[in-house]
C-alpha cells in the first residue's frame, strides 16, 4: 500500500490524477470551473465606478472597476483618447505577494491587458475622442484581484470586458462661447465595444499534457503555461506563451480550438447577464 | 560575458552573471534562480520591460538546467543599444549567445524569430520598425533548437488561426539560419584563442 501525500509530494499526487485523466478537485483537463460574474451598482457593489463587474472562476475573485475623466489628447494624436489598464494583486489575494511596489506578476499582467485591449481594438480609441485636440475621454480600467486561486489572466479579461459592457458615459458638449466643457449627467450612452476577447489559459505539465484553467496549486507545479485570446470572429487576438516548456504546432493548434469553444460559452453567459439586467 | 547581436541596425548587449551566491530571500533549494533585467535606450525600465523581461526569463528557465546549479542565482542583464524593429527576437538571440558563452548547461538552444503580417496578408521576418507599424500583426516566437518546437509566442495585433500557423511555420523554417550563426560566431570565437 503505498500512500501518496499531497503535501509531501504534491507532483506524484497530481501524476496519479492526470493518468486517469482528471484532476483532484473532479474537474476533466479541459473543463472550467464554475464561473460567474455580477455585474452593475447593484450586484458589484462599486457605487462610484462608471461600470464595474465582479468575476469568480471557482476561488478566483477578481473585480474591475472603470472610471471615466476628461483630459486633452496627445499631441500627435489628437483624436484619440485613452485607455488605461492596471491590474493589482494586493497582499490580501495571496500569500505570495508582498504589499508594496507591484511585483512582476502584477505588471506583466497590466501589459498584458493593455495590449488585449490594442490587439482586439474592442475600443477604438478615436470613439473616446469628444473634440478633435481638446478634449477627450480617459477610461482608467482598474482591476483588483480579491482572491487568486490560478487563472489571472482569463478573470481579468472577463472582468474588463464586462465592465466596460456596463459602463454609461454622460453626454459631454462644449460650449461655443465659453469654450468649457459641459456635462449632462442625465443623458448616458453605452460605450461602443466592437469586439469581444476572451482569454483562455492552459498550463503545461511534464511537457506534454495541457490542463485548461489551472488553479494556484496547478500553476505551481505546471512547467509552463499558455493563454489564447480569441474574438467572436475566431480571430487570434493573442497568443501569450512566456516560456515554460516547448510545444509543437500542432498542440498549439488544440489549444487554440479549445478557445474558440470557450469564447461562444463565456460570450452566451456575459449577454445573459447583461439582459438580466438591463431596465426594460 | 559580454555579447552584442545586431541584426540589421537593432542592438542588443547582453552581460550573464553567474552561477554566483544568491541572496537568501532569492535562493531556491532545488534549482538556479534566474534573474533578467531589461534596460531600455532612454528613460526608465517600465511596465513594458518588466513584461518582456518575464517572457525572457521564463523563456531561459525552459532553456538554462537550473537544477546542476541549485541555490545559485544567474543574472542576465539586456541593454538596448538601438531599435530599428523586431527588438524582442533580438534580446532572446542576445541572451542565447550570453548563455552560450558562459558555458551554462543548457538543455536546448533556442532563438527569436520576429514575423510580421502585411496587410495584403504577405509574411516579412525580421520586420523594421516602419514595416512592424504597418503590419496588421506581429509575431515573435523562441523556437527551440532541437527539435523546433515553440519555447515563447507573443503576438501583437490580431490575425486568423491560418495565419498563426503560417507564421509558425516560417519562423522554425528560419531558425536554421539563425543557429548557423550560433555555430559560426562560437566557432569565429574559439578558433582565435
Amino acid at each position: 500500500l503505498f500512500i501518496c501525500s499531497r503535501t509531501v509530494e504534491p507532483l506524484e499526487y497530481y501524476r496519479r490524477f492526470l493518468k486517469e485523466n482528471c484532476r483532484p478537485d473532479g474537474r476533466e483537463l479541459g473543463e472550467f470551473r464554475t464561473t460567474t460574474v455580477n455585474i452593475g451598482k447593484c450586484l458589484c457593489s462599486i457605487t462610484t465606478a462608471d461600470g464595474s463587474a465582479l468575476v469568480k472562476l471557482g476561488n478566483t475573485t477578481v473585480i474591475c472597476g472603470v472610471k471615466a475623466e476628461l483630459a486633452a489628447p496627445a499631441v500627435d494624436s489628437a483624436n484619440k483618447g485613452y485607455i488605461v489598464p492596471n491590474v493589482e494583486l494586493p497582499s490580501l489575494c495571496a500569500e505570495r505577494f508582498r504589499s508594496g511596489p507591484p511585483g512582476e506578476e502584477a505588471q506583466a499582467a497590466s501589459q498584458f491587458i493593455a495590449d488585449v485591449i490594442e490587439n482586439s481594438q474592442m475600443i477604438v480609441k478615436e470613439d473616446l475622442c469628444i473634440a478633435n485636440g481638446k478634449l477627450a475621454w480617459v477610461l482608467y480600467c482598474d482591476i483588483i484581484c480579491l482572491d487568486y486561486d490560478g487563472n489571472l489572466l482569463d478573470a481579468s479579461v472577463f472582468a474588463l470586458l464586462a465592465a466596460l459592457k456596463n459602463v454609461q458615459l454622460p453626454l459631454v458638449t462644449i460650449n461655443e462661447e465659453t469654450g468649457l466643457s459641459e456635462v449632462n449627467l442625465k443623458q448616458k450612452n453605452p460605450l461602443f465595444i466592437r469586439k469581444h476577447p476572451v482569454a483562455t489559459s492552459f498550463a503545461i505539465f511534464d511537457d506534454t499534457l495541457l490542463i485548461v484553467d489551472p488553479t494556484a496549486e496547478e500553476e505551481d507545479l505546471a512547467t509552463g503555461t499558455v493563454t489564447i485570446v480569441t474574438d467572436e470572429e475566431g480571430r487570434l487576438c493573442s497568443v501569450h506563451k512566456p516560456g515554460g516548456s516547448p510545444l509543437t504546432g500542432a498542440k498549439l493548434q488544440d489549444c487554440i480550438t479549445r478557445a474558440i469553444t470557450r469564447h461562444k460559452e463565456v460570450k452566451k453567459l456575459i449577454d445573459k447577464v447583461i439582459k438580466s439586467i438591463t431596465p426594460k | 560575458e559580454l555579447c552584442s547581436v545586431c541584426p540589421g541596425d537593432t542592438s542588443v548587449l547582453a552581460g550573464l552573471y553567474g552561477p554566483a551566491e544568491a541572496k537568501l530571500s532569492k535562493e531556491l533549494p532545488d534549482r538556479a534562480a534566474l534573474e533578467v533585467l531589461l534596460r531600455p535606450k532612454v528613460g526608465l525600465p517600465g511596465v513594458l520591460e518588466r513584461s518582456r523581461e518575464q517572457l525572457l526569463r521564463q523563456t531561459c528557465e525552459a532553456a538554462v538546467l537550473g537544477v546542476l546549479h541549485p541555490r545559485t542565482a544567474i543574472s542576465l542583464v539586456l541593454q538596448v543599444l538601438s531599435d530599428a524593429g523586431s527588438l524582442l527576437s533580438c534580446c532572446l538571440n542576445a541572451a542565447c549567445m550570453a548563455l552560450l558563452d558562459a558555458g551554462l548547461p543548457l538543455a536546448a538552444l533556442f532563438c527569436g524569430v520576429t514575423c510580421a503580417l502585411q496587410p495584403d496578408g504577405a509574411i516579412l521576418l525580421d520586420p523594421t520598425a516602419r514595416q512592424e507599424q504597418e503590419a496588421r500583426a506581429v509575431l515573435t516566437f523562441a523556437i527551440a533548437g532541437s527539435d523546433r518546437k515553440v519555447l515563447m509566442a507573443t503576438t501583437k495585433g490580431s490575425c486568423s488561426v491560418e495565419e498563426t500557423q503560417q507564421c509558425l511555420a516560417a519562423a522554425q523554417r528560419a531558425a536554421g539560419t539563425i543557429f548557423q550563426f550560433y555555430r559560426d560566431s562560437v566557432r569565429r570565437r574559439y578558433s582565435k584563442c
